[in-house]
């Protein structure tokens, strides 16, 4: 038995093992400290480049006033929102009034607390996991947690004794409870092949063999999630409880300083977590294309370093597409986004899950159970089902029309009204 | 009896949902990398104001350093605002000159009028509208901040050369 001295010398002289106990715990708390702050003031620059991206694309600038580029802004925000008055309606069911901002708040963020966004770091005590914890059910914790955050949509709602925001609060229910349903068959596929539920293990899993990112073999799990993830996030086309133009503000009509600052923050920080898990899932999270350096020992900062800075830019550009999208489709009708969740994206994605299995099962019974082999007979099917999706399927009846409310035979009168010359009383009119 | 409303077949292009988002994201992101913005950036750029630019008044003054003002009173009379205010004084020789000018540019409509009708092209309109106080009282200009005023002033129009040329 070597004596203890001998044992950490050892441990500084070799890197590339696991931390002792006490060490991990250190190691957690520093990175938390570190990633909830990198994380807030990440989140604070999204409100910045939300309003320069709308600002572009509307051919205009944007804020660029404080600080070079316009950087200061969301700080000149913050302090405003400190210093604004809090106004409070005096019917409000106070408690939950001012509980609700932290309930939608905190899910969005703790549930950042199991994508790993780096390759592991080797520190002098041993190799540090660069992820702040991770859970062995990973995914089903993210699905727990995020599910939380409509309570604090529906909770402002309600308390705040208004009828828009009572409305947008049982539209915000609505619409969670029918997309979640939707996101989580969705990813039922990743959870297939890679066979493990931890978020580390799809980064693997992906990782493997250079290039075998989800996007290839589930391309159509995609699709799904990234709709129904902008549906989670309330996000255009999906910002239902918010609706301005028919709601006021929705939820948080009644909220003002930095309580309402607190749903914006959620908003963004929903954002985040949700486009670094869409990364995790399809796009290999931190794993670099094209070459296995990144990914096997030995571990070096090197490596630590240039995962992190792809994972940064794969979870910028979905970042990014959330918000091109918002500046771009208008927003749904109600009827339009229930038919859309209930009855093309739950079906879709129960389909595809089906699918997915049948097919891994097949390739697993003629001897393609991993491998270049399996991807490419799965892209092959995505490519199919995708062709089906956007060619076949997607005439009209994707996004119904108002014409979609008339029974085929009433349409079959309509149509042949159309067709015929007009009746002098139609062309009086 | 129903209304006739015409449903028509539309062709497929213009049905789905997928290719319709998919080229207005392209418009966006055609606009998003276009450089040209058509934003003004103020305070470093501004407008050109036209040489008939109506805007704060300015008192000319003669190489002496004296207002050219004769005190005749034409301008009060003129002004259709009444925002002009012209308490008349004379010196030992004779020449009138105003004890007090005050013109209100609150009550000014700014239509130029005191310009076209001075006599001695001492009042004039300028071009010049960046016009900021702290409190009201300061928008009424007496005649040694008129005098102190340096910016162009306005070139009226002429009858004999309607388009400026």
């Amino acid at each position: 038995m070597t004596p203890l001295a001998v044992q950490a010398l050892l441990q500084v002289a070799n890197a590339q093992h696991e931390l002792s106990t006490g060490h991990a715990i250190i190691a957690s708390i520093i990175k938390l400290l570190i990633i909830f702050t990198v994380w807030m003031v990440t989140v604070a620059l999204l409100t910045l480049a939300e309003r320069r991206i709308a600002g572009w694309i509307q051919d205009r600038q944007g804020p660029n006033r404080v600080g070079p580029q316009g950087i200061l802004q969301p700080a000149a925000d913050g302090l405003k929102n400190l210093m604004k008055e809090e106004t409070e309606p005096a019917n409000a069911y106070m408690p939950i009034f001012r509980l609700a901002p932290a309930i939608s708040f905190i899910p969005a963020l703790i549930a950042w607390a199991v994508i790993p966004f780096a390759a592991p770091w080797p520190s002098p005590w041993g190799l540090v996991p660069m992820v702040l914890t991770d859970l062995p059910i990973g995914y089903l914790y993210i699905l727990a947690v995020s599910s939380l955050g409509a309570y604090g949509l529906i909770l402002a709602g309600w308390s705040s004794a208004n009828k828009y925001a009572l409305l947008g609060g049982l539209r915000a229910s609505a619409q969670l409870i029918s997309y979640e349903v939707a996101l989580g068959m969705s990813v039922i596929p990743v959870l297939l092949l890679t066979g493990n539920v931890t978020l580390s293990s799809f980064v693997e899993t992906q990782a493997a063999g250079g290039f075998n990112w989800n996007i290839l073999n589930l391309t159509m799990g995609f699709f799904i999630f990234i709709v129904a993830a902008f549906a989670e996030t309330n996000r255009l086309p999906f910002d239902m409880p918010e609706a301005e133009s028919e709601l006021i503000a929705g939820y948080h009509t009644e909220y003002s300083s930095m309580k309402f600052s607190m749903f914006m923050i959620s908003e963004f920080a929903a954002m985040l977590t949700i486009s670094s898990l869409m990364v995790t899932l399809f796009f290999g999270g931190w794993d670099i294309p094209f070459t296995s350096w990144d990914n096997v020992a030995p571990w070096s900062t090197a490596k630590t370093l240039a995962t992190l800075a792809v994972f940064v830019l794969k979870t910028g550009f979905f970042i990014f597409t959330f918000m091109w999208v918002r500046w771009t489709l208008p927003r749904f009708r109600y009827d339009q986004l229930m038919a859309l969740g209930w009855r093309v994206m739950i079906p879709l994605a129960m389909a595809y899950m089906v699918i997915i299995a049948v097919a891994v099962l097949v390739l697993d019974r003629v001897g393609l159970s991993a491998g270049p082999g399996q991807a490419m007979a799965l892209f092959g099917l995505n490519l199919v089902l995708l062709v089906g999706m956007f060619f076949i399927f997607d005439r009209g009846r994707l996004i119904s029309p108002a014409a979609a409310r008339v029974s085929p035979s009433e349409l079959a009168r309509l149509r042949s009204v159309a067709l015929r010359p007009p009746t002098t009383a139609e062309a009086r009119d | 009896m129903a209304i006739g409303v015409k449903v028509l077949d539309r062709p497929i292009e213009q049905v789905s949902y997928v290719r319709a988002a998919l080229s207005g994201l392209g418009q966006t992101f055609r606009h998003l990398v276009d450089p040209h913005k058509v934003t003004m950036q103020y305070p470093e750029e501004r407008w050109d104001l036209s040489p008939r630019w109506r805007g704060t008044h300015r008192m000319l003054t003669t190489e002496t350093g004296k207002a050219k003002c004769v005190a005749c009173g034409l301008c009060p009379t003129v002004c259709p605002a009444n925002c002009i205010k012209l308490v008349p004084g004379e010196d030992e020789e004779g020449n009138r000159y105003p004890l007090i000018f005050e013109i209100d540019e609150f009550r000014c409509i700014f239509c130029g009028y005191c310009q076209e009708v001075c006599p001695e092209e001492a009042i004039h309109v300028g071009r010049h509208y960046e016009n900021s106080e702290y409190d009201r009282a300061g928008f009424v200009y007496d005649l040694q901040r008129l005098m102190e005023q340096t910016h162009p002033v306005c070139e009226m129009w002429d009858p004999a050369d309607p388009r400026g040329e």
